[in-house]
């Protein structure tokens, strides 16, 4: 089914699905610097939603501000039908809005395997004297909890580093785990800060196809920012550009290429 | 029999999150167990029971106790002998106030007070970090301290200012006071230190340890996907609290009897629970065992080779004690970072594959 989507969203048809998260005139002011200036625009179920922009556009910003970080001074935020007051970013999470970040941030010192485990945090709900004595609820949800972990695991294929500490993996890997471990909390929303970023091209196309799969697969909905133009085209259903702060435009792939502030923003103005 | 996890196949998720996966290790620790309660308690004397076993068991607990704080949660600590004290005053105004309740259940609420003292004296940890923290935490371990020798409402108004413990029984055997045998004194504590392990091992391997340890490597990210920072890091402190008081709660009833709380449960007492649990190993509870054993044997070896071995004087011995056990530590440290708990490890790391490494 999100085959189909993705096929009528690529096509420049209607969008399927119902809108998950709409961003209603976000302004957002660090002093008397806006990083974001009145930007308005919704995310859709299943879809992979992709927002780009020249360096220092906002784009990090604008994730920080859906995952609860950063407040914004002015603008709405409605999530599932329902306005969003101003919440921490945990509180942000346990609602089910899931993220990995530009540089990694794993825990170095745990394994694989509990990194993602810490990422059911929103499934696992028994006490701390049920877990203190590993009996009843607390013992039903560990073992529950690792069965959907090992699906993930074996989605991502990397069961042969289960058990091992984090800070001994490679950087692909390390991005693969904070993908798996996003992914452990059945997210409704994924927000993906650069996956790509700083992968050659065939851990690129890995991690391509990975987030097609998630998106297949799961259903996920998924906001990406990419720098990798290529990369963004061809995955992503809809494309928010950004520059300054501003919205430049907003739409399919290929609208996006076509629009002419887009080109002027990434290849420069003639001023003649 | 060899150490090998060969052929010892998990066939469930709950097998596999075993805390002794290797059966030769679940073995050991069976023997272990069944050593310390069916053959010590026969075999052991006063000296024995005085010098090294209570220190250990009871150093052991509060290790585990701080090593939840500091190992595992990265809040650092250094108000444990504070924390001691709140424990064993607690337990000694339980006592005394109700004579009639079983002193198991005073050193459980004397725990139980700690942790609620702990929280307070934690609530600085959610807006400061690192050494600026430790410096907080310094300032409960001398204000528990003044206020346990200002308030004379603490020590009952005795007039030399200490506490001391009257006699319990449990069972119908003395385990606190005079006529205490030195069995029944072992075997009490024994059953709070295993417990506590125990306790502490399946709660870090859950997912409070998680918690704990998300908010330890990254607390942005623990944040980020779903972590209440001020939940795991009070409940860390709630945790260790409760341990370090049960441990300060044993220490003066069980072990010394009678306490004079600057002394006892001085600045002193704080960083030599704090080298337990870096000479044993951040985040281990094996770490905690063995940086206790570490410390309070190492003295006593010492003492029993230079005075009794090679007949120095005593007050020589007392002072080359302390440049030995000194220069040990900064050794250690340098050698191995990650203490005994990580040398354990590697050695084991060795052993599944001896006698043929390649």
């Amino acid at each position: 089914m999100a085959n189909g989507v993705r096929a009528q969203a690529a096509a420049g048809g209607g969008i399927v699905g119902d809108v998950v998260l709409e961003m209603e005139n976000i302004i957002l002011r660090f002093g008397g610097v806006t990083a974001i200036k009145d930007i308005s625009f919704d995310i859709r179920r299943g879809e992979i939603r992709a927002i780009i922009g020249p360096n220092g556009a906002g784009k990090s910003s604008m994730l920080n501000v859906i995952s609860g970080f950063y407040h914004p001074q002015e603008g709405q935020i409605w999530y599932k039908g329902r306005e969003r007051p101003a919440m921490k970013p945990y509180e942000v999470a346990l609602q089910g809005i899931a993220r990995t970040f530009q540089n990694i941030a794993l825990f170095e010192g745990m394994t694989v395997l509990d990194n993602i485990m810490t990422g059911r945090i929103r499934q696992m709900k028994s006490g701390l004297l049920a877990q203190a004595l590993w009996k009843g609820k607390a013992e039903r949800e560990e073992t529950e909890n690792r069965e959907s972990v090992e699906r993930i695991i074996d989605f991502l294929e990397i069961q042969h580093i289960r058990k091992t500490p984090v800070g001994r993996l490679p950087y692909g890997l390390k991005k693969r785990v904070e993908l798996a471990r996003a992914l452990a909390a059945e997210p409704s929303i994924l927000l993906l800060d650069e996956p790509m970023a700083g992968m050659n091209v065939e851990e690129k196309e890995d991690m391509s196809r990975f987030v097609l799969d998630v998106n297949d697969e799961f259903g996920t909905t998924i906001v990406l920012i990419e720098h990798d133009m290529g990369v963004v085209m061809d995955l992503s259903d809809r494309v928010v550009v950004m520059d300054y702060g501003r919205k430049i435009g907003d739409g399919t792939p290929d609208e996006v290429r076509r629009n002419q502030d887009v080109i002027d923003a990434y290849l420069g103005v003639s001023h003649d | 029999m060899f150490y090998r996890e060969a052929g010892d196949f998990k066939t469930s998720y709950m097998d596999d999150s075993e805390t002794f996966p290797i059966r030769f290790d679940r073995y050991r620790y069976y023997f272990v167990l069944f050593a310390a309660f069916a053959v010590v308690p026969f075999l052991l004397n006063d000296y024995w029971v005085n010098a090294v076993l209570l220190p250990f068991l009871i150093y052991s607990i509060a290790a585990i106790g701080l090593n939840i704080l500091v190992g595992y949660c990265g809040q650092v600590s250094l108000g444990t002998g504070g924390f001691m004290a709140v424990g064993a005053y607690a337990c000694y105004k339980l006592m005394t106030g109700f004579p009639d309740v079983n002193i198991f259940f005073h050193i459980i609420l004397a725990g139980a007070v700690t942790a609620g003292v702990c929280v307070i004296f934690g609530l600085p940890s959610l807006r400061i970090k690192g050494f600026y923290l430790a410096v907080a935490t310094l300032a409960a371990q001398f204000f528990l301290v003044w206020l346990f020798n200002r308030v004379p409402w603490f020590y009952n108004y005795s007039a030399s200012g200490q506490i001391s413990s009257p006699e319990r029984t449990i069972f119908g055997f003395p385990v606190t006071g005079a006529e205490t045998a030195p069995w029944t004194a072992y075997l009490f504590c024994l059953v709070f230190t295993v417990a506590s392990a125990i306790i502490a091992r399946n709660l870090t391997r859950g997912m409070a340890g998680r918690k704990w340890m998300a908010i330890r490597d990254m607390d942005i990210a623990a944040e980020i996907i779903g972590v209440n920072p001020l939940r795991a890091k009070l409940s860390a402190f709630a945790i260790s609290g409760f341990f370090v008081g049960i441990a300060g709660a044993l220490f003066f009833s069980v072990y010394l009897g009678a306490v004079e709380v600057g002394e006892v449960f001085g600045i002193n007492k704080s960083f030599l629970v704090l080298f337990m649990v870096i000479i044993g190993g951040l985040g281990s509870i094996f770490g905690s065992f063995a940086g206790a054993a570490f410390l309070v044997l190492l003295p006593v070896f010492l003492k029993n080779l230079l005075v009794g071995i090679m007949g120095w004087p005593t007050d020589l011995a007392a002072h080359l004690e302390f440049i030995i056990v000194g220069g040990l530590i900064v050794l250690f440290l340098i050698v191995e970072p990650h203490g005994l708990a990580q040398l354990w490890r590697l050695a084991k790391e060795k052993l599944r594959l001896w006698p043929f490494p390649h």
